[in-house]
């Protein structure tokens, strides 16, 4: 079938900005997605907004561009009406954790069978700028001209603390394992987070002095390290990436399924 | 009728009728007084094979009500002021997207937390305004249970017919008080099912595209056509767009598939309506206390009339006019500070005639403090 076939193409060219890592995790998704062989009418893309959430209106598949934050409550309601379906969330860092916070670990922790694709560029892109809650203390911001003194939180921790059941991390530099990992969420029965560290080269890059795309990337290359390797051991600041979690537990349109068979049994 | 007769809350009444429209869909997150019809949806839905979703807060569940009702299932979500307050962005997608759904709000007294047990209809305005933006929007209500039950068929008939969210406007008292239901039989009341394309696989598919009587045919999430749905301004697949004249072909048409079909979209019942002297026009639980003095002075000969309104948005205003045309005076009763006030005054040839009878401590205006008003209005004194 060929990637292409996914696409959208009279609405290209894109609106990313040249360098940007969002078609880098776009161009992955339609690998893993073409890899298990994914009808384009069983895929339902929802996202919210950003610049991420523009990921879903050039792929052919069903597609729901909904509101700031909240796109994996709206496809809660759409998986939980089809369970068949094949639900792809992506979301940007403020998007998934800052105003959608909330419905990220609720979505954890019910397990329901939902890739979530967070495409972590430390920075409200589509606003221009501003720190997001993955920007990290010490970084600058348009909102943050001195520094700025927000802690961070690690996307993979929170998603393994509230219950996903499937937790990964990949990077727009490790194309092959980024493809490979979201293949297995895609795979995964049960809730997916998979968290790609993606480079913002207009805000997050030219405020903190980030230098090219390129050059981002090549500081994805070199700052992180697989799960538990030598050189995490040697350089605990190293940020690790691969798959963290990946358990099997109730899925919850399945269980919802035992409810109705109890609600109608003898009916 | 000859159905099945019930005794019961006003919340349960609209469970009843949300069920008999063929509601397939469910989700909330309790809040008083609503919290009923969540907890009766919990039991029921499942017994129907339906859904039935406690979701993490108000703004989540009209989400997720909007994402169910793209797979073709009726949906619903219930709450209060707060709830409601929590939800107006979503209402405003459901509107841009033209994405059918009910949304039940029982009002409670408010600003903020206000009056968590106690009644009022202060939402009036929230319903007609409380989304950013221009648009037009379908809110309605009722006074007692055996109209709360087909006013909320009414809600799904018109959120399929229109493509759009539709809000019900109960109250404390309403949701609370228990009285006789008589559930009519399957097929008596008429019901408006989801309006597919009949377009097969491979030709173009417009889901934003009015048939040449307005309505816009649906195909379900996960069928045969992909299309994009969106908040933005968007052409006829769904696609977003800037362009001056589709932004405004899209703000017309979200305005006038509700504003030019006003008569259809109007429920209302009058009393004496038309040789009244005095016109009062009130709705929901403060309309049973209007009616109460009506029958009550009608018998006494005083030329008393009552013109209930259940279709609160879009404003009835020709009705109004009509009705209020012969009277001397016109009193709106209701439970806020005058919010359908406004819009009756904008309706009717003298506005200066026109008065408010209202009560806004978080009980029930009685048919004592109506009648005193009256008379403080007519000029007779208490
Ligand atoms: C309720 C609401 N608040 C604020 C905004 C403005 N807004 C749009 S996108 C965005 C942040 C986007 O950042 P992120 O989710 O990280 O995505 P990115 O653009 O970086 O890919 C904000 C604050 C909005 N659209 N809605
Ligand atoms: S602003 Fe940043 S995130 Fe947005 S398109 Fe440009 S590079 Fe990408
Ligand atoms: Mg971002």
């Amino acid at each position: 079938m060929g990637t292409r076939e996914y696409i959208r193409e009279r609405f290209f060219p894109h609106l990313w900005c040249p360098g940007c890592g969002h078609g880098i995790v776009l161009n992955g998704l339609l690998h893993a997605v073409e890899n298990i062989g994914l009808k384009k009418n069983d895929i339902v893309m929802v996202s919210g907004i950003g610049c991420s959430a523009r990921i879903s209106g050039y792929l052919d598949f069903h597609t729901l561009h909904t509101i700031h934050g909240r796109a994996l409550a709206f496809a809660t309601g759409v998986k939980m009406s089809r369970p068949e379906l094949t639900l792809l969330v992506p979301m940007g860092d403020g998007d998934a954790l800052s105003i959608g916070g909330n419905h990220f670990i609720h979505a954890c922790r019910r397990n329901i069978d939902i890739t979530a694709i967070v495409m972590n560029n430390r920075v409200y892109g589509m606003t221009g700028g501003q720190y997001s809650p993955l920007s990290g203390y010490g970084t600058y911001a348009t909102t943050a001209p001195y520094m700025n003194i927000d802690p961070d939180f690690d996307v993979v921790a929170v998603a393994k603390a509230a219950g996903a059941t499937f937790v990964a991390r990949s990077t727009t530099y490790h194309i092959k394992q980024l493809t490979d990992v979201l293949e297995a969420a895609i795979l995964h029965k049960g809730f997916s987070v998979v968290e790609i560290m993606s480079q913002c080269p207009t805000y997050f890059g030219r405020k903190n002095k980030g230098g090219s795309a390129s050059d981002m990337m090549e500081v994805f290359r070199t700052r992180t390290t697989p799960i538990a390797s030598k050189e995490k051991a040697e350089d605990p600041s190293l940020i690790e990436r691969g798959v963290f979690e990946d358990r099997e537990a109730p899925e919850y349109c399945e269980e919802y399924h035992h409810i109705i068979e109890r609600a109608t049994k003898g009916r | 009728m000859g159905g099945q007769v019930k005794f019961i809350q006003g919340n349960e009444a609209c469970v009843e009728g949300a069920l008999y429209a063929g509601l397939g869909f469910f989700a909330g997150y309790p809040i008083t007084p609503s919290t009923e019809i969540a907890e009766l949806l919990s039991a029921r839905l499942p017994q129907k094979r339906g859904i039935f979703m406690q979701m993490e807060d108000e703004i989540a569940s009209i989400c997720a009500i909007i994402g169910a009702s793209l797979t073709g299932s009726k949906s619903m979500t219930a709450t209060s002021g707060p709830g409601f307050s929590l939800m107006q962005e979503a209402l405003g997608f459901a509107v841009m997207a033209e994405i059918p759904c009910v949304i039940v709000d029982v009002q409670r007294g408010g600003p903020s937390t206000g009056l968590a047990t106690k009644l009022s209809q202060g939402d009036v305005n929230q319903a007609r305004w409380g989304t950013h933006g221009d648009h037009a929007i379908v809110a309605l209500t009722a006074s007692n249970h055996q109209d709360v039950f087909s006013i909320t068929v009414d809600a799904f008939n018109f959120a399929e017919t229109y493509r759009t969210p539709v809000i019900l406007l109960f109250d404390e008292v309403l949701g609370h008080m228990r009285e006789r239901l008589e559930i009519p039989q399957p097929g008596e009341l008429p019901l408006v099912e989801r309006l597919k394309t009949a377009l097969p696989e491979g030709v173009d598919y417009h889901p934003y595209l009015p048939r040449e009587d307005g309505r816009l045919p649906m195909s379900d999430f996960g069928g045969v056509h992909r299309y994009n749905v969106t908040g933005l301004f968007h052409d006829m697949w769904g696609f977003p767009s800037e362009n001056p004249s589709i932004v405004y072909g899209l703000m017309r048409h979200l305005t006038d598939k509700i504003e030019h079909h006003v008569d259809d979209l109007t429920r209302y019942k009058e009393y004496y309506a038309d040789d009244a002297e005095t016109l009062l026009i009130s709705y929901g639980s403060s309309a049973r206390s209007a009616l109460h003095v009506v029958m009550n002075r009608r018998q006494r000969g005083e030329r008393l009339g009552l013109l209930e309104l259940q279709t609160l948005w879009p404003f009835p205003s020709e009705l109004v006019r009509e009705k209020a045309k012969n009277a001397r005076y016109v009193v709106v009763v209701e439970m806020n500070m005058g919010q359908v006030l406004q819009s009756v005054k904008s309706a009717v040839d003298r506005p200066d005639k026109v008065s408010l009878a209202n009560q806004v401590d978080g009980t029930l205006i009685t048919p004592t403090t109506i009648l005193n008003i009256l008379r403080i209005i007519q000029g007779r004194g208490v």
